[in-house]
């Protein structure tokens, strides 16, 4: 039976993270973006929320199980607050969903208690590379097998707290396969760059990474030697990227009618006249469009259906266009006021011209 | 809880009617396009015969179910004849978009009847579905001078106490399946007439017109750019007599137009459904586009990056996303419709979406296919002109963004013209 109503837990679980996005982390994004900090204090609240905690079962202590779908409604919630402090809740998700998703049994028991069971803490990923084709099924970035140790050489870029990170998986090439390799943050070989400064999300602290013959054992290759697919994990960051968009699109376009049914112009609201309706109505339809899909990916992931993985992709593949789409037109509504900085809109397409390029930055 | 499980009883629904489609519509789909205007009868023959096994076809679902025995164990299911209506359309759409406008059994006309009839009225004029001929409906709206602004509607019915008859006149177009309705079998079409024309909108009431009634005269009928199989008239109304009890609604006047928008509620139904039959077209070009690229070998790389798709590969996925962003809307809708939720927002959604995304992925689909695109040696030229009446007709897309807008801005119609 089709059906579009979340759980109990789940609508309280969105009730909330919406109080937290709308009570706590809207008014504080702008000074988060001016001053490129992420307030501690925001970022252990989200955490406290319990979103990540919640979808780990209790045999590695967390107290609920994995369910993607219940992840996408509370990440668009989250986004809809700010997605730079949304993306600092989340940053461990990078090192404790890979694990999960595509660890073995072992490394569960061994590495996910240690995150979720204390305050928010960096751990994190490292996976996109400097060149304008990256591509996560084809690194540069290299693994290669010394006896009982792996080695891992090459350069990331856009690593989420690496100056800190206490923990990160680092995604490399192995006999032609990407792989992700357990990692601890003071491993030798690691050496930190500057912080990146990007078009949008200033707040996100993000670091270049250089690996040079960075030694780790052989076993903390997720799952093992053995090795894993990366499908798991590439739907997590699809629909993780797409809850988050659809989150961020929503907050522009609210913002967008507030505005458009507050200004006069010719003796009449703005909103009133056919070309803005028009586009606030295109605008309302597709974010509503890309929700369903996103929603859909996750229960299929969910529920382990064939094409689950397609239709993330796909899902992500339309929130990437409709995203900048509603922001884009949410600054082109507010017109000059659109363009500066007093009004968050100009934000919200900076950020939302940053999700083709996210890749890897977000898992649910 | 979320889910997104076609239910059961929908996909056995969907199989047969995709035997159906395969092989009542699609073999005849290029000669019924070429020869507007004939009926296909063989068809609609076999589609009045098997209603019943396919269950209601009717775009009235029935709204009270034969009596059963109430079985307290039983645990009771969620409405689903909306949805299911959705997917037969949809895959007959698929089949082909004119012939499906020729399935007998109930469409527009049903649909009004059903939304705001009697219960005798509903008795009256559905049972006729159900008899050994298969019996066409339609809905006469439009006027030459009013289309969607029916507040221009100017044809009239006046009552004649003496005869206790309404006395219709006035002149209707771009009927669809008009004839079929009035000529072709023992039908009704549903009109749209003003009690008092100064009275705006809240004169205007619905009305049945049997066929066979003396003073309703289909008068033209027009060649299109598509959907041909489907014929569309225009009737003229000549002093045309009915009984008093063939008015929908209220025959008294009030201030407000709460009969109309009653009226209008058709919509929030009819629209979702225009929307799946625009979804089937589309995926049948869109279907045809995957083939001929696999036969070439060519496999789209779903998650590589999109600086490294070929152009091909960018715009089928393009056509993927938009064409499955449609179809929920569009579910979304008819769910919310089975449910008895108000749904004039994402009903009008999903019909603007579906009209516009038909319209571009056929569209396109001519476009990459080059010459075999263009050819009528294949169907997808056709596809490309059925696919665009749904981007016009039961609203055009403007209009039904122009609902939406009012609907998010919370804007009545004088606020938002």
């Amino acid at each position: 039976m089709y059906s579009f109503t979340p759980t109990e837990e789940q609508q309280m679980l969105i009730d909330a993270v919406n109080r937290y996005a709308e009570g706590d982390v809207r008014p504080a994004a702008r000074e988060a973006e001016e001053s490129t900090q992420l307030p501690p204090e925001l970022i252990e609240k989200g955490w406290e929320l319990g979103v990540l905690q919640a979808s780990i079962p209790e045999d590695y202590d967390g107290f609920g199980e994995y369910s993607a779908l219940t992840g996408v409604l509370a990440a668009e919630g989250l986004a809809y607050g700010d997605l730079a402090i949304t993306m600092g809740v989340m940053t461990p998700n990078l090192y404790v969903l890979p694990i999960l998703l595509a660890g073995s049994e072992e490394q569960k028991k061994n590495f996910i208690p240690p995150v979720i069971e204390m305050e928010w803490k960096a751990y994190t990923a490292a996976l996109i590379e400097p060149a304008f084709d990256f591509d996560p099924q084809a690194l540069e970035t290299t693994a290669t097998k010394k006896g009982k140790d792996i080695l891992l050489n090459g350069e990331k870029i856009y690593v989420p707290f690496a100056a800190d990170a206490e923990g990160m998986i680092i995604y490399a090439d192995l006999d032609g396969k990407t792989q992700g390799f357990i990692v601890p943050g003071d491993s030798a070989g690691l050496s930190v760059g500057e912080r990146q400064e990007t078009l949008g999300v200033h707040a996100y602290p993000l670091y270049s990474l250089k690996l040079e013959d960075v030694k780790i054992p052989a076993e903390n290759q997720l799952n093992g030697p053995e090795g894993h697919g990366m499908e798991a994990i590439l739907a997590s960051w699809y629909i993780a990227l797409a809850a988050t968009a659809v989150g961020v699109a929503q907050a522009a376009y609210e913002y967008a009618i507030d505005y458009a049914k507050d200004r006069e112009v010719f003796g009449v609201k703005v909103a009133q006249k056919q070309a803005i309706a028009f586009m606030l109505a295109e605008m309302g339809t597709d974010i509503e469009a890309v929700r369903l899909m996103t929603w859909e990916a996750a229960w299929m992931l969910d529920e382990k259906k064939d094409e689950a993985y397609k239709h993330a992709y796909l899902a992500y593949s339309g929130a990437v266009d409709m995203v900048m789409m509603v922001t884009d037109r949410a600054v082109q509504i507010l017109g000059g006021h659109g363009y500066i900085r007093e009004h968050p809109v100009e934000l919200w397409m900076r950020n939302g011209r940053g999700f083709a390029a996210f890749t890897g930055l977000a898992m649910i | 809880m979320i889910s997104f499980e076609m239910p059961k009883p929908l996909v056995q629904t969907r199989n047969v009617v995709e035997t159906v489609a395969k092989n009542m519509m699609r073999p005849v789909s290029r000669e019924m396009d070429e020869n507007e205007h004939e009926i296909p009868w063989a068809y609609i023959e076999f589609m009045h015969t098997a209603t019943k096994a396919l269950g209601s076809s009717s775009m009235a679902p029935d709204e009270e179910p034969k009596e059963k025995k109430k079985d307290p164990d039983k645990k009771k299911r969620p409405p689903i004849n909306y949805q299911r209506l959705m997917i037969m359309v949809e895959t007959l759409s698929w089949g082909d978009a004119g012939i499906y406008l020729c399935t007998p059994g109930g469409m527009l006309g049903a649909a009004a009847v059903s939304a705001a009839g009697t219960p005798e009225q509903k008795k009256r004029f559905l049972s006729r579905f159900t008899g050994k001929e298969p019996v066409f409906d339609a809905m006469a709206m439009t006027e030459p001078q009013a289309g969607s602004d029916t507040s221009a509607i100017r044809a009239t019915a006046v009552l004649d106490e003496e005869t206790n008859e309404w006395v219709l006149n006035g002149e209707k177009i771009f009927v669809t399946a008009g004839n079929k309705a009035l000529v072709d079998s023992d039908g009704f079409i549903v009109v749209w007439a003003s009690l008092d024309l100064d009275a705006g909108r809240a004169g205007i009431r619905s009305f049945v017109i049997e066929a066979g009634t003396p003073g309703c005269k289909v008068t033209k009928m027009e060649e299109k750019l598509g959907i041909r199989a489907s014929d569309t008239v225009s009737i003229v109304l000549q002093d045309c007599r009915i009984p008093f009890e063939n008015i929908l609604g209220s025959p008294t006047i009030e201030k407000s137009t709460k009969g109309y928008k009653g009226a209008m509620q058709t919509f929030d139904a009819t629209r979702p459904i225009v929307a799946a039959s625009a979804l089937g077209v589309a995926r049948a070009a869109l279907e045809f586009v995957e083939e001929k690229l696999s036969e070439e070998g060519l496999e789209i790389r779903y998650g590589i990056p999109r600086q490294k798709m070929t152009h091909l590969e960018r715009e089928v996925i393009e056509m993927e996303t938009q064409l499955r962003q449609a179809w929920l809307l569009t579910v979304k809708a008819l769910w919310m419709a089975d449910n008895k939720q108000s749904n004039a927002l994402i009903a009008s959604m999903s019909k603007v979406k579906a009209g516009k995304v038909a319209t571009v992925i056929t569209q396109k689909a001519v476009e990459l296919m080059g010459p075999l695109g263009y050819s009528r040696e294949f169907l997808l030229e056709k596809w490309f002109r059925d696919a665009k009446i749904n981007d016009i007709f039961e609203g055009t897309g403007q209009i039904n963004l122009l609902i939406v807008a009012r609907n998010i801005l919370g804007y009545r119609g004088s606020q938002l013209r």
